[in-house]
């Protein structure tokens, strides 16, 4: 299909350390389409946010992508030189990181650090680039944004910086953005804000978002679909109605039973026992079977299968069927 | 049934001046905070009462002020009927001390990196000169670790498993009373469940009561009682977790519950609430909501609410209803 903005194929990424190869990221597959919110929900640990940095080509050494293809439109994008990567970075790729203090300059007015990656990546005048910068930040929803454009970063609260790092993943129009983790750090009515914001911005100018988040609430809110990670690899795609509701993985179905509902009451809730294991110290066979309630002889055995090419469903062995079970 | 906390008239000012050479050589005036002002309410024996609101709104700063962590600016905290800024009878201001406790957001920062599970678990206890013999174990077990977990450093435990040690710590001294301040918030999903229901368990077994500190709705009407909601170091709106869930009365209450992402919400489209908390050294004049507030009219710019009852609510705001 050619409105697919990025694919992911089989991705793998390690990091060798002095007591072995760890596996952050195992194998994961998913596309992401124009005007579309793919949710990445994990917990800590469960290799999200690592499989963002390595589509934008931000692995921090010694982690480096070993298998698997990245295609931004028709072209394969892992492997590239480090210069080819850094003029897609920005231009192509937008990127929001989770605390906006750290992600801006705090020496440089946000004029300038727009103005610069504008000038980046498009060929303007410096005039022209301005103009965009102010309009960027109108778009964000920044008000009197001509006279704030000379403002610096500790000028401004949380959520309006993180307006601001929207702002400027935005300003060379890039095709795909990648948001990991952008509310975790604000309250609850600027997340409200931010994910509006977000979801405006996808629909108006068709963008392909990456929501990067351990936030349920936020995924069901925003995305359109669904990618849930555990251990480095992927449990469970689909429609975010399909996956927050019917549940296949029996891990998505004991996270949702594990959120504290409205509808629940004080009802004890549904625990999944243990955490997640470290990855250095993963199970033989399907990485959840020790805190599975399916588990078998064959989950104990077999690595659990992989999701094929992107498409939706649970990599178990023994699915469950929502038609005919009821979650207990 | 009693009131076990009693906290009257609550304030609490932090001075944020700059030091005082820049003060002299910049003549700036001296700056207050006012983190804390005028917050009442009870909670009685054997209850759950949640403090929530947004950062800034002085939740951690009551909670601190309850278990003595902070002095109070004015006003006072009774435990037992037991003001500990006043009483001066130390054998007095000893068995409160040991009644209350409190577990902390970041199980990472509030255990000692260098100490093993056991001394972490036993120094209330040590403190006070008590017998610490098996104390650890059997604490251990209890909150849902193994007795052999004694011998252990903190490093050796996930975060689900050291907030248990900061429960089990808060246990030792036997208290009826445990602030906890955000106790889930560093921990994901499954391992939350883990916790709270470890944290309602101990509650039933040893009648505790509970200051339930948290920014998440959810959270809060899984485990509270009471609710208070906090704005800006006020109390704008108390009642019983179903009357608040079901019909919450203040427009900052409202609009709290609005904002709040929820599970079944897919595609909401929500018109997001307007402006953030304002700044708490220059705090709007009358009710601090009023800037933000579908409500307003001149009386809110004017004239701080008072608290009113409204059926089972209490409510500060002149126009709800």
């Amino acid at each position: 299909m050619s409105d697919i903005v990025l694919s992911i194929r089989d991705l793998v990424v390690e990091i060798p350390t002095r007591s072995g190869i760890l596996r952050p990221v195992d194998g994961v597959s998913y596309d992401i389409r124009k005007g579309e919110i793919l949710g990445v929900v994990g917990e800590s640990g469960a290799g999200k946010s690592m499989a963002g940095n390595a589509v934008i080509g931000l692995l921090d050494r010694p982690a480096k992508i070993t298998g698997g293809q990245i295609f931004l439109g028709e072209k394969k994008i892992n492997g590239l030189k480090s210069e080819d990567m850094r003029k897609l970075r920005g231009r192509r790729i937008g990127m929001v990181f989770q605390d906006p203090l750290t992600s801006l300059n705090p020496l440089l007015t946000i004029g300038e650090q727009l103005t610069e990656t504008i000038r980046e990546h498009l060929n303007l005048s410096a005039n022209e680039a301005l103009e965009r910068a102010v309009a960027g930040l109108e778009e964000v929803g920044i008000p009197a944004a001509r006279e704030r454009i000379d403002s610096y970063p500790h000028e401004f609260s949380g959520g309006m910086r993180q307006r601001v790092v929207i702002a400027l993943a935005l300003c060379a129009e890039p095709e795909l953005i990648i948001a990991d983790e952008p509310t975790t750090a604000l309250d609850v009515s600027v997340q409200a804000q931010i994910v509006a914001l977000l979801k405006r911005l996808c629909r108006d100018k068709g963008v392909a978002v990456m929501l990067i988040t351990h936030d349920m609430g936020v995924i069901a809110e925003a995305a359109d679909r669904v990618a849930v990670m555990y251990a480095g690899r992927l449990a469970e795609l689909g429609a975010v109605r399909d996956v927050l509701t019917k549940a296949e993985h029996p891990y998505t179905a004991g996270l949702m039973a594990s959120t504290p509902l409205a509808s629940q009451g004080q009802r004890r809730l549904r625990q999944i026992p243990g955490s997640m294991p470290r990855l250095g110290e993963l199970p033989d066979g399907c990485a959840f079977h020790p805190r599975c309630d399916r588990a078998a002889e064959k989950c104990r055995l077999n690595p659990a299968p992989r999701l094929r090419g992107g498409e939706s469903g649970a990599a178990c062995w023994f699915q469950i069927d929502p038609s005919t079970e009821v979650p207990s | 049934m009693t009131d076990i906390i009693k906290i009257n008239g609550l304030d609490r000012v932090f001075d944020v001046s700059k030091p005082w050479l820049n003060r002299v050589t910049e003549r700036l005036p001296k700056r207050f905070l006012r983190a804390v002002s005028d917050v009442s309410f009870n909670v009685p024996n054997k209850s759950v009462y949640a403090l929530v609101g947004e950062s800034g709104s002085g939740k951690s700063t009551i909670g601190k002020m309850i278990v003595g962590l902070l002095k109070p600016s004015g006003g006072a905290v009774e435990i037992d009927g037991v003001d500990l800024a006043l009483e001066t009878d130390p054998t007095k201001i000893a068995s409160v001390r040991s009644e209350i406790q409190m577990i902390f957001q970041d199980p990472f920062a509030s255990v000692n990196p260098r100490w093993r599970v056991r001394d972490i678990i036993t120094e209330p206890l040590v403190v006070r000169r008590k017998p610490t013999d098996g104390v650890a174990e059997k604490l251990l077990e209890q909150v849902g670790l193994s007795a052999v977990d004694a011998d252990k450093f903190p490093h050796e435990f996930s975060g689900g498993q050291r907030q248990r040690i900061c429960i089990a710590r808060a246990l030792a001294s036997e208290p009826k009373i445990i602030v906890c301040d955000e106790p889930t918030s560093a921990l994901d999903v499954s391992v939350q469940a883990q916790v709270l229901n470890l944290m309602s368990d101990l509650r039933e077994e040893l009648g505790l009561t509970y200051v339930f500190i948290s920014h998440d709705l959810t959270v809060v009407q899984h485990m509270a009682d009471v609710i208070g909601v906090l704005y800006l170091g006020r109390l704008v709106e108390e009642a019983p977790r179903d009357v608040l869930f079901s019909n919450p009365k203040h427009p900052y209450t409202q609009m709290l519950f609005d904002a709040a992402p929820r599970m079944d919400s897919f595609g909401r489209e929500v018109d997001p609430p307007k402006g953030e908390v304002p700044d708490a050294i220059n705090p709007p004049s009358g009710c601090a909501y009023h800037p933000r507030c579908p409500l307003v009219t001149d009386i809110c710019m004017l004239e701080l609410p008072k608290t009113r009852l409204l059926g089972q609510s209490k409510v500060a705001c002149h126009h709800a209803e």
